[in-house]
């Protein structure tokens, strides 16, 4: 492991400087350059077709809903379309590129010259520059095999399955972000997911990070505050999640920091993140092999988008996530400070989804924002990739309202549907969890509890109606949780002739 | 322009991925100093008021609909390779053993 | 030899419409002549696959079919040879490259689709130099083919398969690929004819790329008429090749017919002629100057002064886009797999090794000079420059194509020369091209006829004809004339002059 500094000492002696290339999977039918299925998840290499393989003799043809996405993200960029644009050739030999170079663009990129206002968790708006936003096309998928750990390293062959290959990339490239200071890895995390909400939002793309739909190469470079030239960046490739961006960059900022530190020079490279150690080691160094060669693609011709063209696609574009969220936030009624805490939290979607399926606003932001998140901290991954469905949420809640589980129950029976027991219904049953409704057996226990504790009864009688809350908790251990607490209340005042 | 020396192949031999013996390099350094000298005036017959010509007859926007069309069986892909296991295709391990 | 298959295509056709023969006869007369002249030590060896049991499978339902008075195209039942650098289902695509030994391709280039369409017999697949990276078909991994003027002497390249095949009697028509010349300069040291049409106008899909933006597809024929009827099979759009015109191929059969060039004004290309071109191939150059200017035709003088750097340039744009190209070829999706001899098993050296031995010399030496155009800090001074060429070539057709309907020169400076004598001088092989080039440079249609025999060699010389974009029509409407005017003055097709076959191997080896 590098030796690094703590965030606190590394950003008083310096200015960190970022620049990100986030590469947004679309979400088209057919690839970027053939017209074999773009889907996730199938059995390797059957969607592909000889395209796809780089076989002798065949040529690309370019996707006209991958080029239109293209235009869409550019313009929700802020960009500005380029009114003709081509394609190039990027050429690296590596075995899940099929024709040993990658059809991109360089010189003309579809979009160009835009930026994105990202929003910080105290409602700080941050201006990130888009240098350009081109499409290009991604490669195949490696497996690598033997070795120990199943890594690159030490693996004795590797296996290729091309259905990814050809799938539509647009890489999004930002211009130098000066300026976050402390910030940076805050600042990092929220632009990815506000391009991520941007792309997913445009419906160009299912935006998933988990299945590499966003990728994000997160560039860190540091500088004695003051100066103007930038320092040696380093490229940490592949951040596949936003908290990993977070922790990248705090990572690199403070490695960076204890290199210039000790006096030696940062090396201009690429690194690899590593999720379990919460750090990055060393990749490729920048060298000879980066001469990509780069020339226009002979066999596909100019994209010319018309005015006609880009306006049409323009009137298509949705409602922007800023807008979104003012409307979201009126229609959820949310305070400031809860609305903030759920995009923080990258959670608006999840609520809005739970709300669509039929929870009221307060129970969806009550789950993703308690429970959910909860757990999904404990398991270190984001909340969204915990395995909880709108519909799971929205059962829960009509198990509650009906009185058959109460909120520690529920609890219980979110246990039981992430351990793949089935719905919430499912692990009620299965795990008998019905709170116990029958007041005769709710009076037996009540009278129980206040027959152990006189003084409180007394107290409760006398008009010290909160002493209540005793009884009550002598009930639910009786009935191991599963009364319902109000109801409990209700009995217990009755018994005792006390008005609640 | 400096003329092609046997460095310059050597390293252009690493770029292409192509192994090449030191009598290969000799021989191909001395024959490529030929062709390059013979090409080299291309560099000043246009002034930069020309445009560079890639396609030989200007077309634009030739664009496929977004509709799956035919795809290879996971044997048809495979038919051709050198190496294959469980249906994908197999290569030497990617990095040096350290 | 059976005289049937010294027949045009068009002439097979009339007699397979007519029942005078059935295809499958003509599909084993010419399996038949395969057998007797290609192989062997002196064999021409224009074939690296004969296709026997498909070929005589398709002539046989194309009988069928025309005995239950289905209609069929005018070409079915007339067969044909691939050049090996068009993919074919059910035969093997080689590019002559050891690289690709056995390999099978799973999909069908879209020419190969449509002669299927067309029900034409595939007799097999010809012979080129590997990747199609020479002028003399010495460069195929598979050994040279022979000219069946002279066994000792290249049949041009690197379709020389194709061209050969054609001028043996092996095959009545096939197909080529030209990307400097590579379809019409074996037709001129052969004595056949060869087109290469408009770029996009024949797709490319399926054509093993050497340098795309210069690659096209065309026919091959011993008459200008064929070559017309083959062209309107294989040309039109296709939507698998985004550099496909949209334009339909109609009117070529057509204006081969009508074979007219009263009142066409044709200009002499002063820059394709004079020093370097042999005496021989002039002088049967301004005989056919001489007839076209009697038939009506006005020949006037035009330059084009930048055709002077088209070789140049096409020694920089082609070698860059083959080394993209060919970058796929690395041993691991398909083709050919050498594992390093020593040192550490990594993919890079598998890939090297992979490169090294299944690449032959030609194509090493133009992966490199490619990789070095395109290399960081060369990219300007090189391909680009070379771009930039091709635009004042495109700009001096167009100004000569404002004088003159077409243009003519000698299709190649020489006649066929002997099998090794420019091998180790890639220079001047590269000069073999040097009329043929310009063409591809600026993408507009050419056609390579035979002009006569040399005086001093007694070989075929050739002409070539170039057109506008798009006017590929008026190539076959002078070809025509011209064609018919030789013919009369030679009293008969110029292939009645080459020598037997038989006997010449005998001769040959007797020396
Ligand atoms: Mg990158
Ligand atoms: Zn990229």
């Amino acid at each position: 492991m590098d030796a690094t500094l703590s965030f606190d000492e590394a950003l008083e002696k310096y200015d960190p400087v970022l620049g990100f290339e986030v590469h947004v999977e679309l979400n088209t039918k057919t690839k970027m350059f053939s017209s074999a299925p773009n889907v996730f998840g199938d059995e390797p290499n059957t969607n592909v077709n000889e395209v796809d393989l780089g076989m002798p003799g065949v040529l690309p043809t370019v996707n006209k809903k991958a080029v239109e996405s293209s235009i869409k993200i550019g313009l929700a960029l802020n960009c500005k379309i380029a009114e003709s644009c081509t394609f190039a050739r990027k050429h690296y030999f590596y075995p899940d590129t099929p024709k040993n170079f990658q059809t991109s663009q360089y010189e003309d990129p579809i979009a160009y010259d835009g930026y994105l206002d990202v929003e910080l968790s105290d409602g700080t708006i941050f201006r990130v520059e888009i240098e350009r936003a081109h499409m290009e096309e991604d490669a195949g998928k490696l497996t690598h095999m033997g070795g120990a750990t199943g890594r690159i390293q030490g693996a004795d062959f590797s296996l290729v399955d091309y259905n990814r290959a050809g799938v539509p990339l647009v890489e999004i490239v930002t211009k130098p972000i000066e300026g976050a200071g402390a910030r940076a890895p805050e600042l990092a995390k929220a632009y990815v997911a506000a391009v991520r909400e941007i792309v997913k939002n445009l419906g160009v793309s299912d935006a998933r990070m988990e299945r590499g739909n966003v990728r994000c190469d997160a560039n860190v470079s540091l500088r004695p505050y003051g100066r103007e030239t930038f320092g040696t960046r380093s490229e940490t490739k592949n951040v596949n999640s936003l908290r990993a961006v977070e922790h990248a960059v705090n990572y690199e900022i403070r490695r960076h920091a204890a290199v210039l530190d000790s006096g030696a020079a940062i090396v201009q490279e690429t690194r690899h993140w590593h999720e379990d150690t919460r750090s990055t080691t060393s990749g490729r160094p920048k060298s000879d092999a980066d001469d990509y060669r780069y020339f226009p693609e002979p066999d596909l011709v100019p994209v010319v988008a018309t005015p006609e063209w880009v306006e049409s696609l323009r009137a298509e574009l949705p409602e922007p996530p800023a807008e979104r969220r003012k409307r979201l936030q009126k229609d959820w009624g949310y305070s400031d400070l809860e609305f903030r805490d759920v995009v923080n939290a990258g959670l608006m979607d999840e609520i809005g989804d739970t709300v669509a399926a039929g929870a009221s606003a307060a129970a969806a932001r009550k789950w993703w924002m308690g429970e959910i998140a909860r757990r999904a901290k404990l398991a270190d991954v984001d909340p969204a990739a915990l395995g909880v469905t709108p519909a799971v949420v929205v059962e829960l809640e009509s198990l509650i309202a009906s009185g058959k589980i109460n909120d520690k129950l529920a609890r219980e029976v979110l246990d039981g549907v992430l351990a793949g027991e089935g719905t919430p219904t499912e692990v009620v049953d299965k795990r008998g969890l019905a709170v116990v409704s029958d007041d005769g057996a709710l009076q037996a226990a009540i009278d129980q509890a206040l027959a152990t504790q006189p003084g409180v009864a007394e107290k409760i009688r006398g008009g010290k109606i909160q002493a209540v809350g005793a009884i009550v908790g002598g009930v639910m251990k009786v009935t191991k949780g599963q009364a319902d607490a109000g109801r409990v209340r209700e009995l217990i005042l009755k018994t005792l002739g006390v008005d609640g | 322009m400096a003329a092609i020396n046997r460095d310059d192949v050597a390293h252009l031999a690493q770029l292409a991925h192509i192994e090449m013996t030191d009598d290969e390099l000799d021989r191909m350094a001395g024959e490529l100093a030929v062709i390059v000298d013979s090409v080299k005036s291309i560099s000043e017959v246009a002034g930069n008021d020309v445009p560079a010509t890639s396609h030989p007859i200007p077309l634009s926007n030739v664009l496929r609909e977004d509709v799956v069309g035919h795809v290879l069986t996971a044997d048809q892909a495979l038919s051709g390779a050198p190496d294959a296991q469980n249906g994908r295709f197999r290569v030497p391990a990617i990095l040096e053993e350290d | 030899m059976t005289e049937l298959i010294k027949h045009s295509a068009a002439a097979l056709a009339a007699k397979l419409a007519a029942r005078e023969v059935s295809a499958v006869e003509l599909t084993q007369a010419h399996l038949d002549r395969i057998a007797a002249v290609d192989g062997g030590e002196r064999g021409i060896h224009a074939f690296l696959h004969v296709n026997t049991a498909e070929a005589l499978a398709v002539a046989a339902d194309v009988d069928e079919r025309r005995a239950r008075g289905e209609e069929l195209h005018e070409l079915a039942g007339v067969p044909i040879a691939v050049k090996d650098l068009i993919v074919t289902v059910g035969q093997p695509t080689t590019a002559g490259s050891k690289i690709l030994e056995g390999w099978h391709s799973p999909y069908d280039a879209t020419v190969v689709k449509k002669l299927r369409a067309a029900r034409m017999p595939i007799l097999g697949k010809t012979n080129l130099d590997e990747f199609a990276m020479g002028s003399s078909t010495e460069h195929s991994a598979y050994g040279p083919t022979r000219n069946p003027w002279d066994l000792d002497r290249i049949p041009g390249g690197s379709g020389g398969g194709s061209a050969a095949a054609v001028a043996s009697f092996e095959a009545p028509l096939a197909l080529g690929t030209d990307t400097g010349g590579s379809i019409r300069q074996p037709g001129a040291v052969t004595g056949t004819v060869g087109v290469k049409p408009t770029y996009g106008g024949v797709s490319r899909y399926g054509a093993i790329a050497m340098a795309s933006s210069l690659d096209q597809i065309g026919p091959v024929s011993r008459t200008v008429l064929d070559s017309a009827l083959l062209h309107e099979v294989i040309g039109g759009h296709d939507p698998f090749d985004s550099t496909s015109l949209t334009d339909p191929a109609t009117g070529l059969v057509a204006a081969a017919r009508l074979g007219n060039v009263k009142g066409m004004k044709i200009g002499v290309v002063k820059e394709l002629g004079g020093e370097g071109y042999q005496a021989g191939v002039e002088a049967r150059f301004a005989d056919s100057l001489e007839m076209l200017r009697s038939a009506g035709a006005e020949i006037v003088e035009v330059s084009c002064p930048n055709f002077d750097y088209a070789l140049g340039a096409y020694y920089l744009i082609m070698p860059s886009e083959a080394s993209s190209n060919l970058a796929k070829f690395d041993g691991v999706r398909y083709g050919l797999r050498v594992l390093p001899e020593d040192g550490p098993m990594t993919i890079e050296r598998v890939m090297g090794s992979t490169r090294a031995a299944g690449f032959g010399d030609e194509v090493k030496r133009r992966i490199i000079l490619g990789t070095y155009a395109l290399s960081a800090g060369y990219y300007d001074a090189y391909y680009g420059s070379a771009q930039k060429v091709r635009t004042l070539i495109q700009r001096d057709f167009d100004a000569a194509f404002a004088q003159v309907d077409v243009l003519i020169s000698p299709t190649a400076p020489t006649t066929a020369f002997k099998l090794g004598e420019k091998l180790d001088d890639p220079l001047a092989m590269y000069l073999n091209d040097v009329a043929t080039i310009p063409a591809n440079m600026a993408g507009v249609p050419g056609l390579s006829l035979p002009s006569g025999l040399a005086d001093e060699d007694g070989l075929p010389a050739g002409i070539q004809l170039l057109a506008p974009v798009r006017q590929d029509a008026r190539l076959y409407r002078v070809g025509a004339v011209l064609e018919t005017m030789l013919e009369q003055s030679w009293g008969g097709p110029i292939l009645a002059k080459a020598p037997a076959l038989a006997e010449l191997a005998k001769t040959t080896e007797a020396k």
